[in-house]
């Protein structure tokens, strides 16, 4: 039997564009509640919940040599219990699979805004700086305990090659989620006065870390960069926005008002992110594989506008 | 439209700035070390382009309000350099002066990095103003990074201690922070002593409010001649020493450090003392 590698969360678009890259060369199984459309005559596909019985099965039944876990919910309208539990249970349960059933390699997908965004930070900060985006912002909590039971995984199990990538902001056509669908906006808010360096990664660029990350020289954590660092205000004018600039004192409360009544998709606390530093030194992951990011700063702006 | 108006407004400003440099200002800027990108910033967000705009109105204090008078600036080590000042006069011009000088006047042009307090990014505009103008969130993390890079950073070891100081205690150097020694042995970087006189009496604080300052969340509110610190142009003279190396181990205990920064405080304070010696008045 071909060994394979499972793929976790493969429904969405960062799992599809890594399917996409993938299939050619290793043997894909793919685990999603979600269908996956367009998918490959060579990837297996199993609609199932992580946290079910039946996925449990795909690793008796098969030869899994490694496991890239992307399949982490990031929904702020969710019920908290559910979102808690499909994320935490779930990385508990596949952690659990990988263990017994003697998978080598581990890849998790996290991300840089475990350390939240905050006039503290330093601008380039290390894999070691303190995790700390759930102090403003609740929603981030699921992510940073799913980043820690990845380390904790990696310190049980020595003999397993466990990597966890912080990718930066992610986007690109299609992808849905808060950098993409702000930078999308044709008055995109700001909060007067501020301009942070952000930092973003197109979704090729991050589906393609996650399979170097198979590669035996990564191992551990990794901050993932893309082409750079420019100012907020640089990305809206290559985009041709024309931002509406707020009083930040003002800003917070009004989208409070706004997220309750489902008059804005952005909960208040990721104003942060337009407000104040939260980038990254990817340097460990340079030096280790070798990574170079395939898109330039441009093109990886201007992603979200192809459809 | 507004950013029309912004670009417009920053090219007469960079217009006026080459006009008070003089011709010389584009080849300055050409032996400057750059590492913008493709958008114009460094990867701190410094825009040389908005720095040259944005000094214009600090050029302008330097050539004819403060008319600064720089001695042996030409000491100042090529490379990674920490610049290290005594603080004074309320505001902090004397960073600016010594920027303007180390741009306009110094054999090897540099652009320098100053640090500023964590809190000035919760400041709308002037947070980001100082990135644009190249100054840093004074972590360790940065400053080491910007030294390996051999960027030039400018420290006041006295802090707001120094700025705030009374006229009682003017040119007496308040007590120094040790951070900066620490960051000096971990990348082998030289120190330059600076002295500058002429910002003491700038801004001459009669009293430091305290409550007022609580009630405010200012360091301090000084109570100046002429109530609030708008400077008087007293004359600006920069004396810059000979670099001195440190050698020893960054985490050594803080009584060694101590040692190494006496010396440090030392020199600039008998620069200091030397630069008073040879004035004959202050606003002239």
């Amino acid at each position: 039997m071909r060994p394979a590698v499972v793929v976790t969360g493969i429904s969405g678009n960062l799992g599809r564009t890594l399917a996409r890259l993938l299939h050619r060369r290793e043997r894909i199984i793919g685990i999603d509640r979600r269908p996956f459309d367009g998918k490959p005559k060579d990837v297996e596909m199993f609609q199932l919940d992580l946290r079910g019985r039946k996925a449990e099965d795909v690793f008796r039944r098969n030869d899994v040599q490694a496991v890239i876990h992307m399949g982490i919910m990031h929904d702020p309208r969710m019920n908290e219990e559910e979102h808690h539990s499909f994320n935490v249970v779930g990385t508990t349960r596949i952690l659990d699979y990988c263990a017994r059933y003697g998978v080598k390699k581990v890849v998790m997908l996290s991300s840089a805004n475990v350390y939240g965004p905050s006039p503290d930070n330093s601008n380039f900060l290390t894999e070691d700086a303190p995790l700390m985006g759930a102090s403003r912002f609740s929603g981030v909590r699921d992510l940073i305990e799913v980043d820690m039971l990845a380390h904790g995984f990696f310190w049980r199990h020595p003999n397993i090659q466990t990597v966890i990538l912080r990718p930066v902001h992610i986007v690109g056509p299609n992808i849905k989620n808060a950098p993409s669908n702000y930078l999308r906006l044709r008055h995109p808010w700001v909060l007067a006065g501020f301009d942070p360096m952000v930092q973003l990664i197109h979704v090729e660029d991050a589906a393609r870390a996650m399979i170097e990350a198979l590669r035996p020289e990564a191992k551990g954590v990794y901050n993932v960069v893309g082409p750079g660092e420019v100012p907020l205000s640089a990305i809206l004018r290559e985009l041709s926005r024309a931002p509406i600039p707020f009083p930040h004192l003002l800003a917070r409360p009004l989208l409070d008002v706004l997220f309750t009544y489902r008059l804005a998709s952005f909960p208040p606390p990721e104003l942060d992110h337009i407000q104040f530093l939260c980038a990254v030194d990817g340097s460990r992951w340079v030096k280790d594989v070798g990574w170079k990011p395939r898109y330039s700063m441009r093109d990886t702006i201007r992603s979200v506008l192809d459809e | 439209m507004l950013e029309q108006l912004g670009d417009e407004l920053k090219k007469t400003l960079r217009r006026w700035t080459e006009s008070m440099v003089g011709k010389d200002l584009r080849a300055r800027i050409e032996k400057v070390g750059r590492r913008e990108n493709e958008f114009g910033v460094d990867p701190f967000g410094f825009d040389l382009q908005y720095a040259l705009a944005a000094m214009a109105p600090f050029v302008w204090l330097y050539k004819q309000y403060f008319r600064v008078q720089t001695f042996n600036i030409d000491r100042v080590p090529p490379g990674r350099v920490l610049l290290v000042s005594n603080h004074s006069g309320q505001l902090p011009l004397d960073g600016a002066m010594i920027a303007v000088a180390m741009l306009t006047e110094a054999p090897r042009p540099r652009v320098v990095r100053s640090m500023v307090e964590k809190w000035v990014q919760t400041l709308p505009y002037v947070s980001t103003f100082m990135a644009r103008a190249g100054q840093i969130v004074g972590t360790p993390e940065n400053c080491r990074r910007l030294l390996e890079a051999e960027e030039a950073i400018l420290v006041f070891p006295e802090g707001v201690r120094g700025l705030g100081k009374t006229w009682g205690q003017r040119y007496r150097l308040q007590d120094f922070g040790l951070g900066f020694m620490r960051l000096a042995l971990e990348t082998k970087t030289p120190i330059a002593p600076v002295a500058v006189i002429g910002a003491e009496e700038q801004a001459p604080s009669l009293a430091n409010l305290k409550p007022l300052a609580k009630i405010l969340g200012f360091p301090y509110v000084p109570l100046t001649p002429t109530v609030i610190p708008l400077p008087l142009p007293s004359r600006y003279r920069i004396y810059f020493g000979e670099p001195m190396v440190f050698s020893g181990r960054a985490d050594d205990e803080d009584a060694e450090l101590d040692k190494k920064v006496a010396t440090v405080k030392a020199t600039i304070q008998s620069m200091i003392d030397e630069g008073l010696k040879a004035r004959t008045h202050v606003f002239r």
